[in-house]
């Protein structure tokens, strides 16, 4: 569900826009970065927040 | 020699009505399109309450023994669990769990499945039985078909029966 929502919320955005995700690390943290590149966004990072939380942010 | 690129396409065809198969089916619904696969949901039978505009119990369809099941079944907030249903409480008391672990509610999936353009069908069979028409569903609902149609727009797909 973390892609999916990531995917609508860049779907709103303009070719060169940025968005930030907070996501927890499993699934998510293996998907969304993978996700994104193939269907042509590109990983701009992958930090790590604290705990199990991370950062990532993606460029239309 | 030339090749064909198919787009990955799922249809699922939503049969049971019960919350937590909706949930599954809207699930592998959405994750599927934000992958970029052509998605269609066929909803059939009980699924048709899914996708009913009335969220709740109302008289709907016509005849008295279709608004009777009609009222009896409900819109998509009165959706059983299909195990340990409590009389209606458990899919309160799921939906509460959901949220509270941050995982999206039976609502919120069909919003993501909408503003990822799944293709919503309903079933013409069922409706006749219920009497009901397409007005009686959510404007998303793209079209009415019949397994003929069905068969055609999920040719070179992945079929599913949730």
């Amino acid at each position: 569900m973390t892609f999916v929502k990531t995917k609508i919320e860049l779907s709103k955005l303009q070719s060169g826009d940025r968005l930030e995700v907070l996501l927890v690390e499993g699934e998510p943290l293996e998907n969304v970065p993978r996700s994104s590149e193939e269907q042509g966004y590109k990983v701009i990072s992958v930090e790590h927040v604290k705990e199990n939380i991370h950062k990532i942010i993606i460029e239309k | 020699m030339s090749t064909t690129l198919h787009k990955k396409k799922l249809s699922i065809i939503s049969f049971s009505g019960d919350f937590d198969k909706l949930v599954a089916a809207f699930t592998l619904a959405t994750g599927s399109a934000a992958v970029g696969y052509d998605v269609n949901i066929f909803f059939t039978f009980w699924g048709l309450n899914a996708i009913k505009q009335k969220k709740s119990r109302a008289f709907t369809g016509k005849g008295f023994w279709a608004r009777f099941f009609g009222f009896l079944m409900g819109g998509i907030n009165n959706a059983p669990l299909s195990k340990l249903n409590f009389l209606g409480a458990s899919p309160k008391l799921m939906t509460y769990m959901m949220r509270k672990s941050n995982v999206a509610t039976l609502n919120e999936l069909v919003e993501a499945a909408i503003l990822l353009n799944i293709n919503l069908y309903a079933c013409e069979m069922s409706m006749q039985i219920m009497g009901l028409t397409k007005d009686d569903f959510i404007p998303e609902v793209k079209e009415v078909l019949g397994v003929a149609n069905f068969l055609k727009y999920s040719e070179d797909g992945d079929r599913l029966f949730i």
